[in-house]
Parts: structure tokens; C-alpha cells; sequence
């Protein structure tokens, strides 16, 4: 095992790497465009045994990734924000394929307005699509959870794309230490790529993605890949141990910090959370029971596992790190799913930050376990908030003055 | 893989006698697309794997039956020549490791409708041309997104009555000239074709079997229902769009553009139009004198210039 200082984008190229990744279909896109610049690097050195073909969009990535693990090797690609989007026919149609490869997106903020900084609108939306989703906090996690990824995809029970998800900036060009997998155990771990039934040969009458006719088998094939998604949540269990049996590093699907005699709960995915650990250990300095729960694996989503570590609990604030137009936060709303219904049940708070990489104040982290607990007191959650302060609008108020004098002037001349 | 043909075709009885392609499929009586499509499958041989975009033919294979007797793969409208790309480059990735033989090797072949070829799918066969891959590349021309009841495309030719074309004067837009845009590319092989003229669309494909990289065919494809004529009349139709000059028969090697067949006396293009129900109001009530000279005289424009190179 070798000790490295790594950016996310070099630990998800790592990743990729020691997953023995034989084809890479690639398209540029900040955040992300680090991953295959590494993993080109090292193609062209003769360090890496596989392809890397540049596609000319996301679209066409995407499909030769599913074609190619269609036709029986393992495929690697990588992708952030608007190009999932316009990948996103294919996102759910490889998915229906059941071929099985790792795509890392790199979760940036959606257009418009545009921007570069970290969001999870993106990798929300392709929530629905069949795409296991697994969600990382730190640089470590991102290139143990690309073996994870490949084990679950593969595994003859599952046979489903897989997302390992990283925040763009915040994880995408920070640098942490990272503890590479020897190279063999990796091997060992991941194993080969067994492609099962796809492959095309010669005088062999394969059909892939055909036409059904009517909604009887088309409900059929839809329901087998739920299944399997369902199936999932108990092989990513008996992988994970797996791997820590090996590398001697625990990935259980959801994170839990401080949770034992946490009366107050944080609800985050991704590196976020870890603002959340540091509010936290401020909060037990000052006797607050509290403490996060970050669920890794997103989908399929733990709803078991969620109900039975948060009942009991006197409130819980989900902070989402996207947003859905018209209802609010998907997290949240997962969460009130998982909880409803269940006896013992804790209030459930919504809040929406960190959008477009909007940083999520220690003091903020405060303010909502005072709101909690106030809430707890009074019986009832409080109403859904959206992160923002008087400062941030009063900067956003002089952008205005600013884009309107400028408006103004042209219209003068 | 063998790139070497060994059948040479003269005459018709050169051809093969039996279709690779199973029968009972749900393409409509008469299609052009689909009579080329066997003579390509014919001469191909059976190592073939298709990659299909949305259009007519994605009804070809419909769970739990295949007419194919190798792989087929649907993708998207717009994205068959990347899902080629994957599969390409995964077979060759196999052979180079060898956990395939020589003879397992495949020939990809992308298919789609001209919707796909001359709109959606353009920025994906641009890129499948750029990178040098090895496949080829159908596309069956009907002149219309035929699929979903023949509204008008790009490939859409000038004067046609299509379903969102219903005016008096029919489709006011020209057909693009994806030959041209797809020459440009300078691919191994492009060729115009068509099921109507199976001796120059099977040398034609003979030849592009001793290629490698890019290998395009454009096959105008009579649709019956999406042009309104009678199923019977498809190969008469085919033929005299060859005679009177208005799908001429081409290819592209090396830099070159030849004709295959050039029509010694083309005939009226009007022996083409009043056979076709899409372009009935050139002849009824009135005859439109004006609009089929102007077609006549695009055709005649092109074969002129041709003449000159």
C-alpha cells in the first residue's frame, strides 16, 4: 500500500486504474476533465493497459460505454453537470441494457445561471434513471469506492451501471492523503470482468435493447432492474465487507458520526458533511447531543437502515445540496419517505444550502441544532429554510445596482 | 477478419440466392430500406452486428424475436455510430488480448433512418468519421421521419407533401446533400445506392469489404406509405430515380468522386413524380409546369456540373 498526497480527480483516475479498467470513452468537462487527462497520461506511457477514445459528447460517451461493456469488456468514463445532462437519454437507456460499468460524475451546479461550483442537481437527476449511486466525502473514499462500484455493477445479481459521485472543487482539486490498494489485491478484489450473456459474436443471435410490445413486458424488464437495484443494498453489504477484510477500510452505506447518543441529527451526502462533522464536535464540546448521518450508497436507497438509526431521535435536519423547483429538498423528501409512518419518529426539518458551492457557515451549522432543539421543545418542524444571509444579499443588491446602471448607460447612447 | 471477398458481381445471378435476414419482421410491403438492407446482410455474411438508431427498422427486432442471425444492439436517434464505436473497439480490445479469435471478429454496421443520418445523428457519425473507425454505415433514405407518419426532414425532397408539408406547394425546402457532407469527412467509402440496382449496390459493398475505417452507403429507400404510392410499384420507382437522374449512383474513394451509373438518356423526372402520391399536386388539379420544370432543371444543373469534373 502506498500513501499518496491526491487530488479527487487523481484518486477517481486511481481508482479506475486499479479497477483494471480495460476502455475508456471520454469527453472534456470542468470539473472533471482531470480524471482522464491522468488516465490518458499513463495510457500514453505504457503504465495502463487500456483504451481511451475521446467521443464527441457526453451522448456518445456514455452509449460507447455501455456498448463496450455490452460486448464484453470493462468500461470506465467520467462526467460532470451539463454534460450528464445531455447524456441523459443514455443514462437511463444503459441502464436498461443491465450492463454493468463505473461512470465518476463529478457533481457541479446546473445551468442557468451557469456556473462551475459544486451542486447536486446534477447527479439528482439521475436518480430515477437504474444508475447505483454511490455518494463520496473524502479523496480516500473516491478511489476505494471505484473497486466497491465495480463489484456491485458486476455482481451476477445486480448487472447495473454504477455512479461514484464526488463534489467538484471541494473534493474534484483538494488535495488529501490517500492510501492506494496494492495493485494485486485490487486485482483480486475486483476480480475479471465476467460480461455473462453480452457479448456480441459472430453467428450468434444476440439482441440488445429490442422493442417490447405493450406494457406487460415492458413492466416486466422495468420492475427486474428495481429489483435488482433492491438486491443491491445487500450484496454492497457483503462487498463491503469484504473490502474491509481486505484494505482494512469500513465503507458501510451509511456513514455515521457521533450518532450514538445523538438526539439531533445532520442529514448531508458528499463533502459537505464533513463542515457538518466540525459544527458537530463544536456542538459535543458544548454538551449538544447531535450527530450526522450520511448516507454513501444513495441508490438504492437505504430506507431500512435510515427508519431504524433515526428512531428514537428527537429531530433531524436534512441539508440539501440541490433543489427541487416547486418542492424543495430530494433528500429531505427521501428521508420523510423512509420515516413515514414509522413509530417514534423524529421531526424532520428541511434546509437548502451549499447551491452553485455556496459555502455552509460553522454558524449556520448552529443555528440549525438550536432550531431543532427549539422545535423538539415546541412538538413541531419548522418550516423549510433556504440558506442565505443578510450579507449575501446585500452583496447580491449592489450586483444589481451594478447590472442595472450598466442597462441603464446603454440605453442612454 | 478476412477482408477479402471472394464472390465478384457481374450479372444477377451472382447474387445470393437465399436471405441471411428472417422473414415476418413488421416493415411495411415494398420497403426500400429493407430490400437493401438483405442484399448488404446478403453479401456481408452472417459476422455482423448491428448497431440501430430510432427509426423504422428499430422494429426490426421486437422481444422475443430477432431476424438477425448475429448481434443488434438498439441505442438512441442520435447516437448508433457510438454505441459502433464501443462495440468495435471492445471486439478489438478482445482480439488483442485474445479471449477472441481471429474468426469470432465482427463486422460493425451501423443502421438508421435519414432522420438520424441527416439531423440528430450527424454530430455522432461526424466524430465515428473523424476518429478513423472501422464500420459501416446504412442509411435508408425514405425522405421523411417515416417512423412516425412521414413528416418532413432534411433528406426531404423540394416540393414534397409529407404530414407537416400539407400545402399546396408541398415541402418548400431542399434535400441536404449528406453525400457531400459526408465525403467531406474523407472516410474510406461513401456511396449513394439503392435495393432498385442490386449489381451496383452489391459491387458496391463488395468493394467496401476489402476497406477498413469508414464506410458509408446512402440507400434511397421508396417507402410506399411515406411517398403514397403502391407497394408494387418500389423497384419501378427505385429504378426511375436512377433513369431520370433526380438519385444519382456515386462513390467516393481517395479523394474522387465517380458516378457508377450514369443514365446514357435520363429520362423526365415527371416519369418519377406522378407515380408518387406526395407529389401528386404537381400534375392535379392543374398541372404545375413551373414547379417540375424547376426540379428538372436542378437535376439537369447537377448532372452538367458533374460532367464538367
Amino acid at each position: 500500500m502506498t500513501r499518496k498526497l491526491l487530488t479527487g480527480n487523481s484518486a477517481a483516475a486511481w481508482g479506475a486504474r486499479l479497477a483494471q479498467v480495460d476502455y475508456i470513452p471520454a469527453f472534456p468537462i470542468t470539473p472533471q476533465t482531470e480524471i482522464i487527462e491522468n488516465l490518458a497520461a499513463w495510457i500514453d506511457r505504457g503504465e495502463m493497459p487500456a483504451r481511451l477514445v475521446t467521443l464527441e459528447s457526453e451522448h456518445s460517451m456514455i452509449t460507447a460505454a455501455g456498448s463496450a461493456a455490452s460486448s464484453g469488456v470493462r468500461a470506465f468514463t467520467a462526467t460532470s453537470s451539463q454534460g450528464l445532462l445531455y447524456g441523459m437519454e443514455m443514462i437511463y437507456t444503459v441502464a436498461g441494457w443491465r450492463t454493468p460499468f463505473v461512470m465518476v460524475n463529478v457533481s457541479r451546479g446546473l445551468a442557468s445561471p451557469i456556473t462551475l461550483e459544486s451542486d447536486h442537481n446534477d447527479i439528482m437527476a439521475a436518480r430515477d434513471s437504474g444508475f447505483l449511486q454511490i455518494h463520496c466525502a473524502t479523496c480516500q473514499e473516491i478511489a476505494d469506492s471505484i473497486l466497491i462500484a465495480y463489484r456491485l455493477a458486476e455482481h451476477t445479481q445486480v448487472r447495473m451501471p454504477a455512479i461514484v459521485n464526488l463534489d467538484g472543487f471541494y473534493l474534484s482539486f483538494t488535495r488529501e492523503p490517500v492510501d492506494l490498494a496494492d495493485a494485486s489485491k485490487a486485482r483480486a478484489f475486483v476480480g475479471e470482468y465476467d460480461p455473462e450473456n453480452l457479448q456480441f459474436r459472430g453467428n450468434s443471435p444476440l439482441s440488445q435493447a429490442m422493442a417490447v410490445l405493450g406494457g406487460g413486458p415492458y413492466s416486466y424488464f422495468r420492475y427486474e432492474m428495481h429489483l435488482a437495484l433492491q438486491h443491491a443494498l445487500s450484496v454492497y453489504d457483503e462487498v463491503v465487507d469484504e473490502f474491509a477484510e481486505i484494505f482494512g477500510r469500513r465503507y458501510d452505506m451509511i456513514d455515521c458520526y457521533q450518532m450514538e447518543d445523538a438526539e439531533y441529527v445532520f442529514v448531508m451526502v458528499g463533502s459537505f458533511s464533513t463542515k457538518a462533522r466540525d459544527a458537530i464536535d463544536s456542538l459535543r464540546a458544548a454538551g449538544r447531543k447531535i450527530g450526522l448521518l450520511r448516507p454513501r450508497l444513495f441508490r438504492p436507497f437505504p430506507q431500512a437502515q435510515v427508519r431504524q438509526l433515526l428512531q428514537g431521535r428527537r429531530a433531524v435536519a436534512v441539508v440539501d445540496q440541490n433543489i427541487s423547483m416547486g418542492m424543495g429538498g430530494v433528500l429531505h423528501s427521501e428521508f420523510a419517505t423512509a420515516l413515514y409512518g414509522a413509530s417514534d419518529a423524529p421531526l424532520l426539518a428541511s434546509y437548502i444550502g451549499g447551491l452553485g458551492g455556496r459555502n455552509i457557515s460553522q454558524q449556520e451549522f448552529f443555528a440549525i441544532a438550536d432550531e431543532l432543539q427549539q422545535a423538539s421543545e415546541r412538538e413541531v418542524a419548522p418550516p423549510p429554510r433556504l440558506l442565505y444571509t443578510e450579507e449575501e444579499l446585500t452583496e447580491m443588491r449592489k450586483l444589481q445596482a451594478i447590472a442595472q446602471a450598466e442597462h441603464a448607460e446603454i440605453h442612454q447612447h | 477478419m478476412s477482408k477479402q471477398s471472394t464472390v465478384h458481381f457481374h450479372r444477377m445471378k451472382d447474387m445470393p440466392s437465399t436471405h441471411l435476414l428472417g422473414t415476418g419482421t413488421p416493415m411495411c410491403a415494398g420497403c426500400g430500406g429493407l430490400e437493401t438492407l438483405h442484399t448488404l446482410y446478403d453479401i456481408l455474411g452472417d459476422k455482423t452486428v448491428f448497431v440501430n438508431a430510432a427509426g423504422c427498422m428499430t422494429l426490426l427486432s421486437v422481444y422475443p424475436f430477432t431476424p438477425f442471425r448475429g448481434g443488434w444492439l438498439y441505442t438512441a436517434m442520435a447516437s448508433a455510430p457510438a454505441g459502433a464505436q464501443g462495440v468495435r473497439d471492445a471486439v478489438d480490445i478482445l482480439l488483442q488480448k485474445k479471449k477472441l479469435s481471429a474468426d469470432e471478429n465482427v463486422e460493425v454496421v451501423v443502421i438508421t433512418g435519414d432522420g438520424a443520418a441527416y439531423g440528430m445523428g450527424m454530430s455522432a457519425t461526424s466524430g465515428a468519421m473523424d476518429r478513423n473507425l472501422d464500420f459501416i454505415y446504412l442509411c435508408y433514405d425514405n425522405e421523411g421521419y417515416g417512423n412516425t407518419g412521414q413528416q418532413y426532414s432534411a433528406a426531404t425532397p423540394h416540393a414534397a407533401i409529407t404530414s407537416t408539408s400539407k400545402g399546396s406547394h408541398g415541402y418548400p425546402g431542399y434535400k441536404k446533400d449528406l453525400f457531400s457532407i459526408w465525403a467531406a469527412h474523407s472516410p474510406a467509402y461513401v456511396a449513394t445506392v439503392i435495393a432498385a440496382e442490386p449489381l451496383d449496390l452489391a459491387k458496391k459493398v463488395e468493394k467496401l469489404q476489402s476497406m477498413t475505417g469508414p464506410r458509408m452507403l446512402i440507400s434511397l429507400a421508396p417507402c410506399p406509405p411515406g411517398w403514397d404510392y403502391d407497394a408494387q410499384l418500389s423497384v419501378e420507382i427505385g429504378r426511375l430515380a436512377v433513369q431520370t437522374g433526380v438519385w444519382p449512383l456515386k462513390e467516393f474513394i481517395d479523394g474522387e468522386v465517380r458516378h457508377t451509373k450514369v443514365p446514357k438518356q435520363r429520362k423526365p423526372v415527371e416519369d418519377y413524380l406522378q407515380l408518387q402520391g406526395r407529389f401528386r399536386h404537381l400534375f392535379a388539379p392543374r398541372r404545375d409546369a413551373t414547379g417540375i420544370a424547376e426540379i428538372q432543371a436542378r437535376v439537369d444543373d447537377y448532372w452538367a456540373l458533374a460532367a464538367t469534373k
